[in-house]
């Protein structure tokens, strides 16, 4: 298996000592926020940070405020400069060449018509997201100036466990991790439960390549999640929280840390909690590697300190989860809805969303798409103002293909589809899921049997072992699948690859091989005649898989055996 | 250990700190991290290997991590993995033979939206292409 190492795949900032913004006199009248998550930073957004302050300060100026924010959303077009004052982005800021920021800075002053946002910010609506971008997220007193922790207060102080539950049931809302199942029936059933301790667990071992979601909101808002874990604590009466981090994310896990031991020092979490009895302690664990750690009854045994191998259900983790207590699991996304729903009312966010479906969902998009980046819309809105409206449609005039959601887990979503609803039923039943939000878009150069068969491999890769239909399955269709890409495939391979998905689908224990064909089997429904292609004509309609080179060979020459 | 309590649960934990101390994990550490945390050598083991981060070989003077997430799939990592390949003879998972540079893959870095990404000794990149990999290794 490929490895990476956890400080190899390090993207945390190289200065470990802290520059801070130049000194303002009185109320600043202009504000830089500068970027500060993963994707600017790669950029030299830190860099940026330093040489606007550095200008400014040798420039004499006092009047302007420099700051670093979380993700601004539009990553593809990093780094990222925004001054609120004046509803200006700025794009693509050379760390080596601020002057002209800085000469705008220096005139900028707060306009009352700020001018229309393009269409990737107005079409959004920003609930779990509405801090980033915002907020310092290593400063606890930005999170809390943004009514952050009254959610949690409100609720120790002032609700009932029952009346938090009722709240979060009446919301509508539902498991972000992308299974979709109603928050407020599992924490009701977490709280029924009466053995002690309870556990309330964070997954935030976002595994699913193309998704990137919970690293955004743990790097640029981390009070928002510890707050929505101490929230679910006190309604299911927990006293002890993990949050299960994958380490590949080095710049969440300094900042949730960081957080943490903030919001213990001012007594948001810890012993007495907002001067109610209620105590609730916050740990950090780290994964190491692992896609299969993102299930449930996996991430508990990770926690554990054991190989992270799912176990069959029931018992549920409600009732039987870390050490064998009552365990409330909900993703990153989950828990980062939770102080909004408290302060603002369940029927507020049930407002919000469409169906089956309440609230905001936050997707990334990435791929062959012009906006890439970070975006949070309300639920039922069309994939096609997505990926056209918000993501700004397919660069250097490709034609769109296809649309990848829910990762290795999901499906391929072809162009007939690109008016459907974005919510969970309707996903399901196009043969894709929500998953937990990556989107990747493909254009014409991307061939369909390709990348089902690199979904495969990375099943493949992925499966733990434990049973055989996801061990022994996925190695079988990887090797079916690069039989097709390679030209040397029959139609009964074809039919054999269907029948195999078939059984790996209905008889694997765990999640990850439950869902392991459905690539294949959303490529099959959409896109069967690029597999026929390969199988019959002998050619990649996309020109990326080696077929052509051996259809002559395997035409005219005698076949070699193959090994 | 001492801060973890030398807790069994605490395995996982303390082979990241072994292996951010020493670069890898070798039979010393692991029977070391057993003995003291009271874990059977074998559940040890078998963690180690079970997680794709610890790695029981000693790495180069360089690390560079190619992301082979979707979105860098499609915008072209195999291009850069053949590039490197075909300039420095190593696959992921393999060191060059003067120990200089180390090259691993990753499943996903979460910099989709730079895509495609590569880690450089700690420090990502965003939208490389093979030209641009093989000279920022090459000045390494």
């Amino acid at each position: 298996m490929s490895e990476v190492r956890a400080e190899a795949a390090s993207a945390a900032p190289r200065h470990s000592r802290r520059m801070t913004g130049p000194a303002v006199v009185g109320k600043a009248r202009a504000t830089a926020c500068v970027c500060q998550a993963a994707g600017c930073l790669s950029a030299g957004s830190d860099r940026v940070f330093e040489n606007v302050t550095e200008q400014l300060v040798s420039d004499g100026v006092t009047d302007v405020a420099v700051k670093r924010v979380g993700c601004l959303g539009l990553c593809a077009a990093g780094p990222l400069v925004e001054v609120p004052e004046t509803g200006e982005l700025f794009r693509g800021v050379d760390p080596d060449d601020v002057g002209a920021l800085v000469d705008r800075l220096k005139v900028a002053t707060s306009v009352a018509n700020k001018p229309e946002r393009e269409p990737f910010f107005a079409r959004q609506v920003k609930i779990v997201l509405e801090n980033c971008g915002q907020i310092d997220p290593e400063n606890i007193d930005d999170y809390i100036a943004r009514q952050g922790y009254t959610g949690l207060a409100k609720a120790v102080t002032q609700m009932s466990p029952q009346q938090v539950i009722d709240e979060i049931t009446r919301s509508g809302l539902r498991g972000r991790g992308g299974a979709g199942y109603p928050t407020g029936l599992k924490w009701a059933t977490v709280a029924k439960q009466v053995a002690a301790p309870k556990y309330v667990v964070c997954n935030a071992d976002e595994g699913d390549p193309g998704a990137f979601m919970d690293r955004s909101v743990l790097e640029s808002d981390p009070h928002r999640v510890l707050e929505g874990m101490a929230i679910a604590a006190y309604a299911v009466g927990a006293t002890k929280g993990y949050v299960y981090c994958r380490a590949e994310y080095p710049l969440a896990v300094q900042r949730l840390k960081a957080a943490i031991h903030r919001a213990e020092k001012s007594g948001y979490l810890g012993a007495s909690i907002s001067g109610s009895p209620f105590a609730f302690h916050v740990e950090l664990r780290l994964g190491a590697g692992a896609f299969v750690c993102g299930e449930e009854t996996a991430l508990m045994a990770s926690i554990q300190g054991g190989r992270g191998m799912p176990v069959p259900r029931p018992p549920f983790p409600a009732a039987h989860g870390l050490w064998g207590s009552p365990t409330l699991i909900n993703n990153v996304e989950t828990y980062a809805s939770v102080p909004a729903i408290v302060r603002k009312g369940g029927d507020w966010y049930a407002s919000i969303g469409s169906g089956k479906s309440k609230g905001t969902k936050v997707f990334a998009l990435a791929g062959r798409i012009v906006n890439s980046g970070l975006i949070e819309v309300p639920m039922g809105v069309r994939l096609r103002d997505v990926i056209f409206d918000i993501g700004g449609g397919i660069p250097d005039g490709g034609t769109f293909k296809a649309v990848q959601t829910g990762g290795p887990s999901g499906g391929c979503l072809p162009e007939e589809l690109l008016d459907m609803s974005l919510d969970y039923e309707s996903l399901v039943a196009a043969g894709s899921i929500m998953g937990s939000g990556g989107m990747v878009v493909m254009d014409d150069t991307s061939c369909m049997v390709e990348v089902a068969r690199y979904f495969m491999d990375f099943c493949r890769e992925e499966s733990c072992g434990k049973c055989v239909p996801c061990r022994v399955g996925t190695t079988q269709m990887y090797l079916l699948l690069t039989k097709i890409t390679e030209g040397q495939a029959s139609l009964a391979d074809l039919e054999q690859l269907e029948k195999l998905g078939d059984m790996v689908r209905n008889t694997s224990l765990c999640g990850l091989g439950q869902s392991a064909p459905n690539p294949v089997f959303s490529t099959l429904r959409y896109f069967r005649d690029e597999y026929l292609a390969h199988i019959e004509d002998r050619v990649c309609p996309a020109g990326v898989c080696p077929v052509s080179t051996s259809a002559h060979n395997s035409a005219s020459a005698p076949k070699e055996p193959v090994a | 250990m001492l801060r973890l309590g030398y807790s069994p649960d605490a395995l996982i934990e303390v082979l990241h700190t072994t292996q951010q101390s020493f670069g890898y994990l070798d039979d010393v550490a692991l029977t070391y991290v057993g003995q003291t945390l009271g874990v059977p050598l074998s559940k040890v083991y078998g963690v180690a290997t079970f997680y794709s981060l610890f790695t029981l070989k000693p790495q180069g003077e360089h690390t560079c991590v190619v992301c082979t997430g979707t979105a860098c799939h499609i915008n072209g990592a195999s291009g850069i993995l053949a590039a490197i390949r075909a300039k420095f003879g190593i696959g992921p998972k393999e060191t060059t033979p003067d120990d200089q540079i180390s090259l691993v893959t990753a499943r996903c870095l979460g910099a989709c939206s730079i895509a495609p990404a590569v880690v450089f000794d700690g420090e990502a990149k965003g939208k490389q292409t093979p030209a641009a990999v093989i000279a920022t290794l090459e000045a390494l």
